[in-house]
């Protein structure tokens, strides 16, 4: 157990809490203190060690306050060509003013919906931190058989100033037939190192379709973990896509539940890493039932000092016959420094189920780059073709083309410019 | 009941084949566990003093440490001051030749299909006994001795061979390396040493044959292999114990040392009580194998065939350590009924261009779990590190599990590592098309599963591969799914 777990440090993050959501928030505190945060030798946080990064970062833990964010801050944290709603987060509240809401949508503060079901507090400590300290959720409620029909922009703006915590929490409901897309862009404010612990619960009902971007550019100052969880129902369909390019050290971790027959999740990650950028994605994949589907497809390139760490579960039970669930992780190490742990975990109780997982670690084809070079091109720009051509196959999987767009040009620049 | 699953029950209904008990008179130790019992253990097999301080340290050590958890099984905790830590058949004196050797003791190895007489000869194996605690006969001592190979109980390389010994003994595992590693350290009674010298080709397979005979005994033995420069060995190990309702404990020890262009190829074929069709008794089996590729050019290849016990914690391991050294590991796992294995291994890459290879087959019918363990690291040294792991999972009903828990550490940019895993099942569909072609269902699973295993069975010397052929068709005889 950490020490910031055993001492008094964490004491004014539970003190600053509101007082909703009392009995759920002291369940968590419980269960955070039975759990504390993961120990060195902890299986889960093995490769990444958060609890000590946050006792070398943060000096002393409190609850962060909303700061000001103008419109023309707002203005510039939307990428080009974006049309769709714009919903401003100002560390972790909703600011109304800034935003444009969709009117189909009902957007409001968190106030009695079943904060901890989906994501339990017993599973993760920081599930747990989160839920017993966050200070204003988000809940996000799409009607029954509601379309919306542009993309919704979360801009989560942070500014964390020494020893401030910011703790987003959302809960996102799509009632039966319900169509939503999600993109999420954090932005940071100041000069200070900022712990971000973001839960999200999504629920999926019968026969939605929710689509959840994540772009994960903070920079250097990010310490990020972020918990998002996923029940979907019958018919359903749940697709994530997360693109990491910096931080200090980000920790996702991505959980679906399919609950329902003939659901589907899919779950595609690029981490394109520099630096001592540090990025760790755990999914989680749990087929309950028969018949559903699943697809997962990480990809890393990582450059200079980083390290990328990889943990996929597919858990198929008992009665989950007829299951198929397929992932795949794909890595190129461009630096002598650069590190990569990856364990695709396979779980299975059922016998009539087509699973497999696919793992590689290399490099660039040799050959490939020769063929490139003998047609011209120079090597530094063959190399960034090559990467573009690995990195662009988990991008694909991104619907909306704005966003899509934006996602590319940030890819290109990257490998065209580095390596 | 689906077609498939009636086919399955029908599978699982063969007894185990060695489950018989032979009474002999027996020199063992009282029960419990001390530091009384392990000068006992020493004083009993004349051991020097050196060894005994070994002992007692590892002892030390082991009282300090915890029961690993993390393994995917789950188990009853084994109470080690309940067990007996040396039993031994009384023999009146230390056997110079197989005529010398108790006919009664060498009546338990006919049994088993294993003589010890001449006829071996033309086969050309090598056989080291080992019953319970001791090892009672070696065969083909005098051929060997000629090429300068070593091959011997340990007890009698201890007396023989110290310098040997010592060099090596605790090199590859050390004696703190983890939990049964350490007790092993402290109460081992035997087991196989085998040394070949430089630049000598071993002319025929050296084979152990382990033999938990006892009730309420661990088997602690331990294995040393060394292979000198250019030398080349390949060793063989089986096993079998009685039908017992008690669980017995076996954790042994293996460790394979190869210098430069040396090559060690070690097959087992486990076959130790699995347990009842209830999942009563059966042997917990913790061992832990491990070689070190020390020079360049060496190759370690480790192939098992794991059917029996009820419990299997066992990862056999590579260390390649020299520059272009191979590792290699082929697996078939099979678990029935009650069984757990959670096996797989380890490949430590160091040396530039090294390579591994895992291929490892894990079957499993009845109420069984199956798991796949395995870590590939690749150091920041080692240049040109190349991997490929495959781990397939074949199930038979829908009450068994197979899990794939793969490491993989990669801290340098030139290795390639590859990782691949698929799960199936014998389908209904399959057996109608051998049985339409006059194949009976019995004889149609094992074709099937042979043919799956095939990889991995193409790696056993053939006197093994047959026998590890019939026996994958007896663990699973009557569970086709």
């Amino acid at each position: 157990m950490s020490t910031l777990t055993t001492q008094d440090t964490l004491t004014p993050l539970f003190e600053g809490a509101p007082a909703d959501f009392s009995s759920e928030r002291a369940l968590a505190k419980e269960s955070f203190y039975t759990q504390g945060l993961p120990a060195v030798k902890a299986e889960e946080y093995k490769f990444t060690q958060i609890a000590r990064k946050l006792e070398k970062e943060i000096s002393d833990f409190n609850p962060a306050k909303p700061v000001s964010i103008t419109e023309e801050m707002v203005k510039t944290a939307i990428f080009e060509g974006f049309v769709g709603y714009i919903l401003v987060l100002n560390n972790g509240k909703l600011e109304e003013e800034l935003s444009q809401l969709p009117s189909e949508v009902s957007i409001s503060a968190l106030s009695n919906q079943e904060i901890g079901s989906i994501a339990k507090p017993s599973k993760d400590a920081f599930v747990a931190l989160n839920q017993a300290s966050f200070v204003e959720g988000l809940a996000i409620s799409v009607p029954k058989k509601t379309q919306v029909e542009k993309p919704i922009l979360i801009l989560s703006f942070a500014k964390a100033s020494a020893g401030q915590v910011v703790q987003p929490r959302i809960w996102i409901e799509a009632g039966d037939f319900a169509e939503v897309t999600f993109i999420e862009k954090t932005i940071l404010l100041g000069e200070d190192k900022v712990f971000s612990n973001q839960v999200v619960e999504i629920k999926g009902a019968i026969n939605s379709k929710i689509h959840y971007y994540r772009l994960q550019n903070e920079g250097d100052q990010a310490i990020e973990v972020s918990n998002i969880e996923t029940d979907i129902q019958k018919d359903s369909q749940f697709t994530a896509v997360t693109i990491s390019l910096s931080g200090d050290m980000v920790r996702n971790n991505l959980n679906l539940n399919l609950l329902g027959s003939n659901s589907e999740g899919n779950m595609y990650g690029l981490y394109l890493l520099n630096g001592k950028t540090h990025v760790d994605n755990h999914t989680n994949v749990d087929h309950t039932i028969p018949h559903a589907e699943s697809n997962e497809l990480y990809k890393g390139i990582l450059a200079d000092q980083s390290r990328g760490v990889f943990n996929g579960k597919i858990f198929v039970r008992q009665d989950a016959q007829k299951t198929n669930a397929f992932q795949q992780n794909n890595n190129i190490l461009l630096s002598e420094d650069a590190v990569i742990n990856t364990k695709p975990q396979l779980e299975i109780w059922a016998d009539d189920v087509k699973c497999s997982h696919g793992c590689t670690t290399g490099q660039l084809d040799e050959e490939a780059l020769f063929y490139l070079q003998a047609r011209g091109i120079d090597k530094t720009q063959a190399k960034g073709l090559l990467l573009y051509a690995f990195a662009g196959e988990v991008l694909e999987h991104i619907e909306d083309e704005s966003f899509h767009d934006y996602c590319v040009s940030l890819v290109q620049e990257r490998l065209g410019s580095k390596f | 009941m689906s077609k498939d699953n009636q086919i399955l029950e029908e599978f699982t209904s063969k007894e185990y084949e060695h489950g018989w008990s032979v009474n002999y008179e027996v020199d063992e130790a009282p029960i419990g566990l001390n530091e009384e019992i392990i000068k006992w253990i020493s004083a009993k097999k004349e051991e020097p003093t050196w060894l005994l301080e070994w002992r007692l340290k590892a002892f030390r050590t082991w009282q300090e440490m915890q029961e690993p958890d993390w393994a995917n099984v789950t188990y009853p905790k084994v109470d080690f001051q309940k067990l007996r830590y040396y039993s031994a058949p009384k023999q009146q004196k230390k056997a110079k030749s197989l005529e010398e050797v108790d006919p009664e003791l060498l009546a338990i190895y006919e049994r088993l299909g294993i003589s010890m007489n001449e006829q071996k000869r033309l086969q050309g194996i090598a056989v080291d006994a080992v019953l319970d605690s001791v090892s009672v006969a070696t065969t083909f001592k005098g051929t060997l001795a000629k090429l300068g190979i070593i091959f011997c109980s340990f007890s009698e390389a201890v007396k023989e061979h110290p310098e040997l010994v010592k060099k090596y003994l605790g090199s590859v595992v050390p004696m703190t390396d983890n939990y049964y590693a350490a007790l092993n350290s402290a109460v081992f009674s035997d087991g196989s040493f085998c040394y070949i010298p430089k630049g000598v080709r071993c002319p025929m397979e050296l084979s152990t044959y382990f033999r938990i005979n006892a009730a309420n005994t661990g088997q602690f033995e331990r294995t040393l292999i060394v292979a000198e420069d250019d030398a080349y060995v390949s060793y063989l190990e089986g096993c079998t114990a009685p039908q017992r309702d008690e669980n017995q404990l076996h954790a042994a020890v293996v460790e394979i040392y190869a210098a430069t262009n040396a090559e060690v190829k070690y097959s087992t074929v486990q076959n130790w009580f699995p347990g009842d069709k209830e999942g009563k008794g059966g042997i917990y089996n913790f061992v832990t194998k491990r070689g070190i590729c020390a020079g360049d050019n060496s190759k370690i290849s480790w192939t098992q065939v794991e059917t029996g016990s009820a419990v299997t914690w066992k990862y056999p391991s590579c260390i390649l350590k020299g520059d272009n050294s191979i590792g290699e590991f082929y697996s078939v796992a099979v678990t029935n009924n009650y069984q757990q294995a959670d096996t797989g291994t380890k490949m430590i890459h160091i040396g530039k261009n090294t390579k591994s290879r895992i291929v490892s087959k894990g079957i499993s019918a009845g109420k069984s779990q199956n798991s796949y363990r395995g870590q590939v690291q690749v150091m920041k040294r080692a240049s040109n590190a190349r991997n490929f792991s495959q781990c397939d999972s074949l199930l038979m009903g829908d009450r068994c599990g197979a899990h794939t828990f793969p490491y993989i550490d990669i801290n340098n940019p030139t290795a390639k590592v590859e990782h691949e895993a698929t799960t199936s099942k014998i389908g209904e569909d399959q057996i109608f098309y051998c049985n339409q072609r006059g194949i009976a269902t019995e004889d149609a699973v094992a074709l099937i599963v042979n043919g799956y295993a095939k990889e991995v069975l193409n790696q056993l010397p053939m006197e093994f591969a047959v026998e590890a052929q019939k026996l994958l068709a007896l663990t699973l005889e009557g569970s086709v799914g």
